[in-house]
């Protein structure tokens, strides 16, 4: 591939970008606290662009090709979110001026708030959790504190079905909560005795990912749902799945206590390769007066020829901050465009295409890759990558050969509860014949596994890069350019 | 638009599946609750969306049509147009975490130049893929430093010269746990040196947190403090400018455990607040409690150097409850913008950048100083930010500031009681001469003691 690092480019005395001379008479610098060096590379404009142009080429992306990672909503992100976020209104507003100045990004933020309200049918919206596992920190936060304003604090035990994302109980934990795993039954939802085993007043809530991470929509959800709440819990509800239900059921009509939203997932923002996300949080109506602060509310309302005036409110028994500032603001704006560009029609045929495309495009492969639960699912679905008769194939394999075919694979080996998954979520942006062309490599590979197992051992081939020593890359530890270990 | 089927498509596919209208597909959903009308405007073209957004976005007046002063944890500085040319590249804003590193190399090696910058810049060995921004930084860095100490030592320090946010922030991750989180008064002498934490460090203590330039822009060596949290076996974390290392000795040097900070001077738009950019640098002893994302250099099996993340064994999605913190977004395109522009201003670029702010923030500090009813709270070494005893309340002043198109600084007494009247001014390579000296006509206005 052989894309030089910065530092081995980099000439003393280059510089990318210069700045004017000062305007206004110098002062002596503070001696004691000047740094002798500063080991930054030196380049040029042009330097920069090329390399970073390059290593871009070493992606892939979904401007580039299919994307069917599961968990994951790699729809395609409209180019309006870029621009719009970028109108010089939103992108030049600093976020400590005097609310009076920044009407219009209250306002959005105000409308924005609404429209989550409504999507997930809940009674109060928080926009400052920055991704989904800072929503999840966030909504259990919110747990702990209504357990703890009702003097019901011994309520310390929360339950994940282990078809759960893993964050779950990485953040119960960070929350000061016990996990407890309640496992699935053999349709694949959560098992309603073993559920019913922990409803006890040590209970402080269920953490529910519906559709779950097998792409299934839970069977019982109702009375999972009565169960828990009956003995005093609450429902959380990952969100990351809410592509499947977009006008199709509101979380909150089902009784979900609290959601989080993943803006990069469901409404189109850019994953940007790993962030930034952003992880709105809605609440029913108990729990509105515990929602992080501030959030936007009108503090004068406006009438036919003035708009209302918008604040920020902090609620009365907040949990307090999740992070400075008011959320991903450049993410909102770009959530906000595309929802707008739905209506409440539109996001209806968002969930049913995204659902349509994971039933076509099982009904392609379920006859070669084996289903380990047969059901219609929403808008994913988990097959295993094994073959009793091909025993030396994993999952990865597959995955790895996918690339030959210039596809990215699905996620592999999540949920843990099903061996060698892969677990593939179309979208609803993709159309027939990619998933027609994906099928048809799956079921190639297939085929290969069996006849010619080398070829999926050795992929990827055409990559810029093979297989890497990933043990080589924890042992030594060169985590930065110019440091040959960190180890020695 | 972003739907492709066609009819003719739908109704193949719904024949392969075997049903015959879209709505069979959601069987198991109840049906009382199937199908609501969502109440949401309807539906725009993208000509209509787009008008409506820039209608309101003209809404808001912003730093480009008032003369910025504000600054507290969010800056106004120029960003090279190189910077967005890069991040607007779809490779690298449409690819997922690089959880494939073969498909991944572009954004892996991107960020193994981030955690060298960062490193670099702030004397550190080792620097993580990012966190959400500053704030929550120094909230895994307490979380960091409680595990680090297997949760037995029970007490954080702040100083109250950190961010008012950064230290609400904390304050909210850590309500589930027995941490307790001292030092940080509102109504304590504020303007005490930091070395006034020394005596409430104990053997109980597992990090001490100071901010540099702190929160009222002043700059002072930490090494005796961090001696003195070594001396108890305690860790020290200094939340940092990146710009002001530009031209400052870097927190390595003064020998902190870890480095937070706010990555948002670095090219990032202001935004409104976000995204911006959490900075998480820390010694390599620590290198496998540190949460977060982290990219190392290695060999594929054709023997050529590539990029793979590693460590991954710290991570929520293998510990699952046993991890130290869930984060697993990380702030990706941030992160790579911040990288594009380190290495566009280089060495002498950040610090050209550093010093244009240190001067012209002396030239404003001098001016309003010497007016006759302003004075300068303090007389420490300062970077780029500096707070003003007014004559009036904080709010009058700024009011009329912005009556003059001025947008002027934070108002202290909102976190600081003992500081009524105080505002904490910023400025940057943005603010010219005209601009400052325009400030400071308009401030001469106010006369009254």
């Amino acid at each position: 591939m052989g894309e030089p690092q910065l530092c081995d480019i980099s000439v003393s005395g280059r510089q990318g970008i210069k700045f004017p001379s000062p305007d206004v008479p110098t002062y002596p610098l503070p001696e004691d606290f000047i740094r002798e060096d500063l080991p930054l590379p030196e380049l040029s404009e042009l330097d920069v662009i090329r390399h970073y142009t390059r290593l871009s080429q070493f992606n892939y992306s979904i401007d580039t090709g299919y994307y069917p990672l599961g968990s994951c909503t790699m729809k395609y992100n409209p180019k309006i979110n870029e621009e719009t976020a970028r109108y010089p209104g939103f992108a030049f507003s600093h976020p400590l001026q005097p609310v009076e100045t920044v009407q219009g990004n209250m306002a959005l933020m105000y409308a924005f708030q609404e429209m989550l309200k409504e999507i997930g049918g809940f009674s109060g919206i928080t926009l400052q959790p920055a991704a989904g596992a800072h929503g999840e920190l966030t909504g259990v936060l919110i747990i702990n504190a209504y357990h703890r304003s009702r003097a019901d604090s011994q309520r310390k035990k929360i339950l994940i079905p282990d078809s759960a994302h893993g964050t779950n109980p990485a953040t119960s934990a960070m929350s000061g909560l016990k996990v407890v795993e309640i496992k699935s039954d053999l349709r694949g939802n959560v098992d309603l005795d073993a559920l019913k085993m922990e409803c006890d007043d040590t209970l402080a809530g269920l953490m529910l990912t519906n559709p779950n991470t097998l792409g299934l929509f839970d069977e019982h959800v109702e009375e999972v749902i009565r169960l828990v709440h009956s003995a005093g819990g609450l429902i959380y509800g990952d969100g990351a799945n809410l592509n499947a239900l977009l006008g199709i059921i509101r979380p909150g009509d089902l009784g979900i206590d609290v959601m989080h939203f993943n803006l990069h997932k469901t409404f189109s923002t850019p994953h940007g390769g790993g962030g930034p996300g952003s992880g709105p949080v809605g609440v029913a109506s108990h729990l509105v007066d515990f929602l992080p602060g501030p959030v936007v509310g009108i503090i004068e309302e406006g009438d036919d020829d003035m708009p209302p005036l918008y604040g920020f409110i902090t609620p009365p028994k907040s949990i307090g901050r999740m992070k400075a500032f008011h959320g991903h603001f450049g993410m909102i704006v770009r959530a906000y465009t595309y929802i707008s560009m739905h209506g409440g029609e539109g996001l209806r045929s968002i969930a049913e295409y995204a659902v349509l495309n994971a039933n076509y495009l099982l009904s392609l492969i379920k006859s070669t890759y084996h289903l380990p639960y047969d059901r219609f699912c929403m808008h994913e679905f988990v097959v295993e990558g094994q073959w009793a008769d091909a025993p030396d194939i994993h999952a990865l394999d597959i995955a790895k050969r996918l690339m030959d075919y210039k596809f990215h694979p699905p996620t592999n080996y999540f949920p843990l509860i099903v061996h060698e998954a892969l677990m593939i979520e179309p979208t609803e942006t993709e159309s027939k014949e990619t998933l027609d062309a994906f099928a048809q490599a799956l079921i190639q590979i297939a085929d290969e596994a069996h006849q010619n197992p080398r070829l999926l051992k050795d992929a990827p081939h055409i990559t810029p890069v093979g297989r890497l020593d990933e043990v080589k890359a924890a042992k030594e530890l060169v985590l930065c350019c110019g440091v040959s270990s960190l180890e020695k | 638009m972003f739907i492709p089927h066609t009819d003719a498509d739908r109704s193949a596919m719904l024949q392969a599946v075997g049903i015959s209208k879209l709505e069979d597909l959601f069987r198991d959903v109840p049906e009382k609750y199937r199908f609501p009308e969502l109440n949401l405007p309807p539906a725009q073209t993208e000509m209509e969306i787009a008008a409506e957004l820039q209608e309101m976005s003209l809404a808001n007046e912003t730093v480009r049509d008032l003369i910025c002063f504000l600054g507290a944890g969010a800056y106004n500085h120029y960003t090279p147009a190189a910077v967005d040319a890069i991040i607007q590249r779809g490779e690298f804003l449409t690819a997922y975490t690089p959880y494939q590193p073969e498909l991944s190399q572009g954004t892996l090696q991107a960020i193994f130049e981030y955690q060298s910058n960062v490193a670099a810049l702030t004397g550190m060995e080792v620097c993580n893929a990012s966190h959400y921004d500053g704030a929550t930084a120094i909230a895994e860095a307490v979380n960091m430093a409680y595990a680090n100490f297997r949760g037995k030592r029970n007490k954080i320090i702040l100083s109250p010269a950190v961010h008012p946010q950064y230290r609400h922030t904390v304050r909210t991750y850590t309500t589930g746990s027995t941490l307790i989180l001292v030092g940080d008064d509102p109504n304590s002498d504020v303007k005490s040196h930091p070395d006034a934490l020394i005596p409430i460090i104990d053997t109980d203590t597992s990090l001490v947190v100071v901010q540099y330039p702190d929160f009222f822009g002043r700059v002072y060596d930490y090494t005796k403090l961090a001696d003195a949290a070594h001396s108890v076996g305690a860790l020290l974390a200094i939340s940092i400018n990146p710009i002001a290392l530009g031209l400052l000795k870097d927190p390595g040097s003064m020998k902190a455990d870890i480095v937070t900070g706010e990555g948002q001077p670095l090219g990032i738009p202001l935004s409104f607040g976000g995204p911006y950019l959490g900075l998480f640098a820390t010694r390599k002893e620590y290198v496998r409690k540190m949460a977060g994302r982290l990219v190392g250099e290695t060999i594929d099996n054709r023997g050529q150097k590539a990029y793979v993340l590693t460590l991954t064994a710290r991570e929520q999605h293998i510990r699952r409850d046993k991890a130290t913190s869930n984060i697993c977004t990380n702030q990706g395109l941030i992160a790579l913008a911040s990288t594009v522009y380190m290495s566009l201003l280089g060495k002498n670029g950040l610090r050209q950048v550093a010093e244009l702010c240190y001067h012209k923030a002396h030239y404003a500090a001098e001016c309003i100083a010497n007016l006759p009813v302003y004075s300068l709270w303090s007389p420490t070494t300062f970077f780029n930010e500096f707070v003003i005893r007014c004559p009036a309340p904080a709010v009058e002043i700024n009011d009329l500031l912005l009556d003059h198109d001025i947008l002027g600084g934070y108002d202290l007494s909102q976190d600081y009681p003992t500081l009524d009247s105080h505002i904490l001014f910023a400025v940057t390579e943005m603010n010219t001469r005209d601009q400052i000296d325009r400030l400071v006509e308009v401030l001469s206005e106010v006369n009254h003691g």
